[in-house]
């Protein structure tokens, strides 16, 4: 019976399951009525749940370690949570046409499946456990990334999607499979100390880094990201974007402090280059893009980069911004999806040019998108500005002063193609505007509380603080 | 004093209440609005003056007080960010100066902005500028000033690019807020390095205490120089971008596209002025810790004062003359603090003369200057045209412009005993102690700038009579009683014993004239204006004299040196076409390339994934691959 007990240690990923369970019965129970309600009732159990991961408790860990939860990835858990809270709240237009309908209780199902994936990456204590997570986290995202069953591009994007996936977890495991080669065993707690930095062991870390980086979209990792992006239903994309990239950095930046400190020299190396690459070759990508999603597709290339800064130093700081930097990312980047999606799916029109003079006819939209903007390009005094400034200082601290400055000269590159998109809104002129157009209940809350998060957040000096009681350091 | 919180909270208000309100105030309740808050605004600003100067000192020197000051974020164990409200001479001075001419410009707009579209959004983005320009000047630590340096670069963009439907506008304002914030970069890398090394942000704890704080900094080097001097390097680029320094000066003249009332306000008084405020706020740490970077200084202020009078000379568009004009005077300001060699000034010690100068200079230069951008106003309003061409025999149209302006033009070409003689003065002496060649260089300057404000004066009232389709009239009471006001300010306050409330170490000092150099000064000034009255008093002749006998050095300096020219080259040639071009190709024909031929071969091998691009796909594996090798390689090499 004691193993049964240790099943409650898993309380997150425990009512997830619930949740799921429950919505996978609703949606073959409920009649045409039921269904109606399928949005609500999904949103409104996910915001349970949330509640439920708010709840703080010790580290734990059970079943001889394979789960650990550490008081950190409770607050990532819970950042996770109210990302797809967002997502699922812009999700109604996706359901538009009549055929599409019917695979509503699927999208929800779907997405929180990968959710699930995600809890056991972020919480587990064993590389099994952990591969199993990430696959759980990716092979459903690519059926959510084809869901678009009338658009050859999001059949496309699938494709892509699941042969790169399954391409990088064979890295990924191959690489596993040096580590247990040289050290006999697969547990985060007992590799450590067997782990000193010959090259077999560093080449089991890379090749099982990369099936990370792959998920991060780290350059050179990255080329599927254009293509699946776009392809991709919108809001699918913006899961991609901010929770699945989330997941994967909190991932990381454990496995990097915990299990790889004695490889400190080596991933420093790794980041430093590989950061100033994801930097620049996003930013450089995305100045030339036209449509909104393959250029918030690239923007989010560059803004992992950023993302990595917080894992540079291995110092408590740097995982606290770099948590609070996913949480700031999170409603900059969700805002500015959910004014693509309201006009994407109004006008179908998803390029910038598209967007000339939208303030003219859409105030409210522009302004919503001019936020995102601002704060994605790191402008005070909007959240986007801190977490930059945050990220920067912890890198600094640890004397990375060439990285911080190439970094903070990117922000300026950055900042010519954020601009670029308000200026499109406020400044040029069009003929043939897109419409005034009423964007769908649910998705307005959802920018309501985008614009909340991106003015709040920053200013409000309680949620950095609430974060940073729990980081940790290199071990 | 803890009403001095209102001063900030009072425009922050009425932004947010006429903005918010927008097209639902009419435009006499905006502007009514506004005009009142910052009437309010001003005795509060005046009342705080008052207060501070017959209570603050304390051993016969003034005291820097904080009546409000709140931890606002903490970072990390030791470091914390606070706001909060700082008084000391310099700020309130600024704070006397940012009120005034804003309140004059809140008056002077009712008239000037009469009717134009979008007059309530004009008067809320009036109340974001004044609230930001006061959080600047009032900030207790560096990191909230640069917060408000940042919204005044936003409220300055919003307000140059006010008439958004006109495309100079537009990328007038683009492109000065991508100068400045380029350069506050620098600045804000600056302020990084500074408050790692000293673990705070506070101005009075970095400078305050026997310096050990700032000593420590001096240990660790880098290139060749201390992290300190780096950090106030790197803070003074900041400080170059907002105070358009050379090379960094390119988008103020650009800046004039704006309304006419907003150049008096922001790109002649208040914004333009806050890099010297912030190397002034930083004093003790330039003269103290980093001589070198202060002697820097000097030489850009130098260089940029000349070089933008020389470019004055030429400019045929009004405002443009006095946007060079300001750069040159600003450039006056600079070389005034660079050249100070110590805090202290006594009738024995003048190290800190410049200091003092430099301050006195930035509060009368404050005044004549937005007289004259608000008499070009003035002018501007009443012909509809910038360009000096248009002009000539304005005088007997426009008696009372007519006049202010000349007042205004006497003081800043340095005629005695307007403002602007004594405060300039009082520079020049300070540059002739630090070297004979500055002192002469900066006569020199002063010499063009006499010239060129007289060219401007005789070609507007002047010259020709007036041929023009418009009637021209004087402008309405609301645009002439600032202008009369202001015209007393310059008038009287060459008198104003400046010495006796701001110095470099806070104790009260008499300025005394010094003969020489004022006669000097005054020479050189009489024969800039005799000059120019030789060439421009009668007709248009003479006044081609120097196009012709100087063609080359005339079209350089009328293209202004092409600097723009040489950004744009640097951007558009070199980066555009040597990295960004390269890259695009390489993606459009090496990368999309590689992917469409390998597709194109898949898709004539196999017809049942036709459309599908899975050779790209294999191109993505491969790179996947191929890097992860070759970090492998790279770890390993570690």
């Amino acid at each position: 019976m004691e193993n049964f007990s240790n099943f409650l240690t898993m309380r997150e990923e425990l009512s997830l399951v619930v949740l799921i369970v429950f919505l996978l019965l609703y949606d073959l129970i409920a009649g045409k009525r039921g269904m109606r309600y399928f949005q609500p009732v999904a949103i409104g159990l996910l915001a349970l749940h949330t509640l439920i991961t708010l709840i703080p408790r010790a580290e734990v860990s059970a079943f001889g370690g394979m789960y650990t939860h550490l008081p950190m990835a409770g607050v990532v858990k819970s950042i996770l949570n109210l990302a797809t809270l967002i997502i699922f709240l812009q999700a109604k237009e996706l359901f538009s046409s009549s055929k599409q309908r019917q695979r509503r209780g699927e999208y929800y199902f779907l997405t929180l499946v990968t959710l699930l994936g995600m809890y056991f990456m972020v919480s587990s204590g064993h590389f099994l456990l952990f591969f199993i997570g990430l696959e759980m986290a990716s092979i459903p995202l690519s059926t959510l990334v084809a869901m678009d069953r009338r658009c050859k591009k999001s059949a496309e994007a699938g494709a892509k999607y699941i042969l790169l996936a399954a391409f990088s977890s064979g890295i990924l495991l191959f690489g596993i499979s040096y580590l247990y080669g040289t050290t006999g065993t697969l547990y985060f707690a007992d590799m450590p100390p067997l782990i000193s930095a010959n090259a077999l062991q560093i080449m089991g870390f890379v090749f099982f880094s990369a099936g990370l980086f792959f998920k991060l979209s780290f350059v050179p990792f990255h080329l599927w990201a254009g293509d699946v992006y776009e392809g991709a239903p919108t809001n699918v994309t913006s899961y991609l974007s901010v929770v699945s990239k989330g997941a994967a950095a909190f991932a990381l930046v454990v496995l990097l402090f915990k299990v790889f400190g004695n490889l400190i020299v080596q991933w420093q190396g790794i980041l430093y280059a590989i950061i100033i690459l994801t930097i620049t070759v996003g930013n450089l990508f995305a100045i030339r893009q036209d449509n909104m999603k393959r250029f918030l597709a690239f923007s989010s290339i560059s803004q992992a980069g950023y993302i990595a800064l917080g894992m540079m130093g291995g110092t408590a700081l740097g995982m606290n911004m770099l948590v609070y930097y996913l949480f700031v990312y999170l409603f900059s980047n969700l805002a500015a999806f959910g004014v693509v999606i309201s006009i994407e799916n109004k006008t179908g029109k998803l390029n910038i040019s598209d967007y000339n003079g939208l303030y003219s006819t859409n105030p409210k939209l522009s302004i919503v998108m001019m936020l995102a903007m601002f704060s994605l390009g790191g402008i005070p005094p909007f959240a986007g500005f801190f977490s930059k400034f945050f990220i920067f200082s912890a890198a600094v601290e640890q004397g990375f002063y060439v990285l911080v400055l190439i970094a903070a000269l990117n922000t300026v590159i950055s900042l010519y193609y954020y601009l670029k998109v308000v200026k499109a809104m406020f400044l040029n002129h069009s003929d043939n505007p897109i419409p005034t157009l009423r964007t769908e209940g649910y998705n307005r809350v959802s920018l309501v509380l985008c614009t909340v998060g991106i003015l709040v957040t920053g200013i409000v000096s309680l949620f950095v603080e609430s974060i940073s009681a729990f980081g940790f350091g290199v071990q | 004093m803890e009403y001095t919180l209102l001063i900030l909270l009072l425009p922050m208000l009425s932004f947010l209440g006429i903005g918010l309100m927008g097209r639902k105030l009419s435009h006499r309740a905006a502007g009514i609005t506004g005009t009142l808050v910052l009437t309010v605004v001003t005795l509060l600003s005046y009342l705080t003056a008052l207060d501070y100067f017959t209570t603050q000192k304390v051993n016969g020197a003034w005291q820097a007080i904080q009546p409000y000051n709140i931890t606002w974020l903490n970072v990390g164990e030791r470091l914390h960010i606070d706001l909060g409200i700082l008084l000391d001479p310099i700020s309130v001075m600024m704070l006397v100066v940012i009120s005034t001419v804003s309140f004059m410009v809140h008056i002077y707009s009712l008239g000037y902005m009469k009717g134009e579209k979008g007059f309530q959004r004009y008067y809320s983005f009036l109340s974001l500028f004044t609230f930001s320009m006061m959080g600047l000047v009032l900030s207790t630590n560096i990191f909230q000033m640069y917060i408000f340096w940042e919204l005044v670069g936003v409220s300055s963009y919003l307000l140059i690019g006010f008439y958004y439907t006109k495309p100079e506008a537009v990328a007038a304002s683009k492109k000065a807020f991508i100068v400045t914030r380029f350069a506050d970069l620098f600045f804000l890398i600056g302020i990084l390095l500074l408050s790692f090394f000293t673990q705070t942000f506070d101005f009075e704890a970095i400078m305050g205490g026997d310096g050990s704080i700032l000593s420590s900094a001096l240990g660790t080097t880098f290139l060749g120089a201390s992290a300190l001097t780096w950090a106030m390097a790197l803070i003074f680029i900041g400080a170059a971008g907002k105070s358009a320094m050379f090379p960094l000066h390119i988008w103020l003249p650009d800046a004039m596209e704006g309304p006419t009332p907003v150049s008096a306000l922001i790109h002649a008084a208040t914004m333009v002025v806050a890099g010297v405020f912030l190397v002034a706020r930083l004093f003790p740490i330039y003269i103290g810790f980093t001589p070198e970077v202060l002697q820097g200084i000097a030489y850009v202020g130098a260089f940029t004062a000349l070089f933008s009078a020389i470019i004055a000379v030429v400019q045929t568009d009004i405002k443009r003359v006095l946007a060079f004009s300001t750069i040159s005077q600003i450039g006056f300001m600079m070389v005034a603090l660079g050249v100070s060699t110590s805090m202290k000034l006594t009738p024995e010690d003048h190290g800190g003369l410049g200091y003092m100068a430099s301050m006195f200079h930035l509060f009368t230069h404050a005044m004549f200057k937005s007289l004259l951008f608000l008499g070009a106003g003035s002018i501007i309003h009443a012909i509809h045209s910038n360009d000096m061409k248009d002009m000539g025999g304005l005088r007997k149209h426009m008696p009372i412009t007519h006049v202010t302006f000349l007042i205004a033009c006497l003081a800043i070409a340095g005629i005695p005993p307007l403002s602007g003689f004594v405060s300039k003065d009082e520079i020049v002496t300070a540059a002739y102690q630090f070297s004979t060649g500055m002192g002469i260089w900066m006569t020199v300057t002063a010499g063009f700038t006499a010239f060129y404000m007289f060219r401007l004066y005789f070609r507007i009232f002047w010259g020709k009579e007036y041929r023009g389709e418009v009637k021209p009239k004087e402008s309405p009471r609301s645009m002439t009683y600032p202008l009369i006001f202001l015209a007393l300010i310059t008038l009287l306050g060459g008198f104003i014993p400046f010495g006796q409330f701001v110095t470099a170490d806070g104790v009260p000092y008499t300025i005394q004239l010094n003969s020489t150099v004022a006669i000097i000064s005054v020479v050189v000034a009489l024969v800039g204006i005799g000059l120019a009255t030789l060439l421009y008093r009668k007709e248009e002749k003479r006044a081609s004299w120097l196009p012709s006998r100087s063609s080359g050095l005339y079209k350089a300096a009328y293209n202004r040196f092409y600097i723009d020219e040489a950004y744009l080259f640097v951007t558009k040639k070199i980066i555009f076409n040597n990295i960004s071009r390269p890259l695009a190709w390489f993606d459009r024909h090496v990368i999309d390339g590689a992917m469409n031929g390998l597709a194109w071969i898949t898709n004539r091998a196999s017809d049942a994934i036709k459309g599908f691009q899975s050779g790209s796909l294999q191109w993505y594996a491969w790179v996947f691959l191929l890097g992860t090798l070759l970090i492998t390689l790279f770890a390993i090499l570690l």
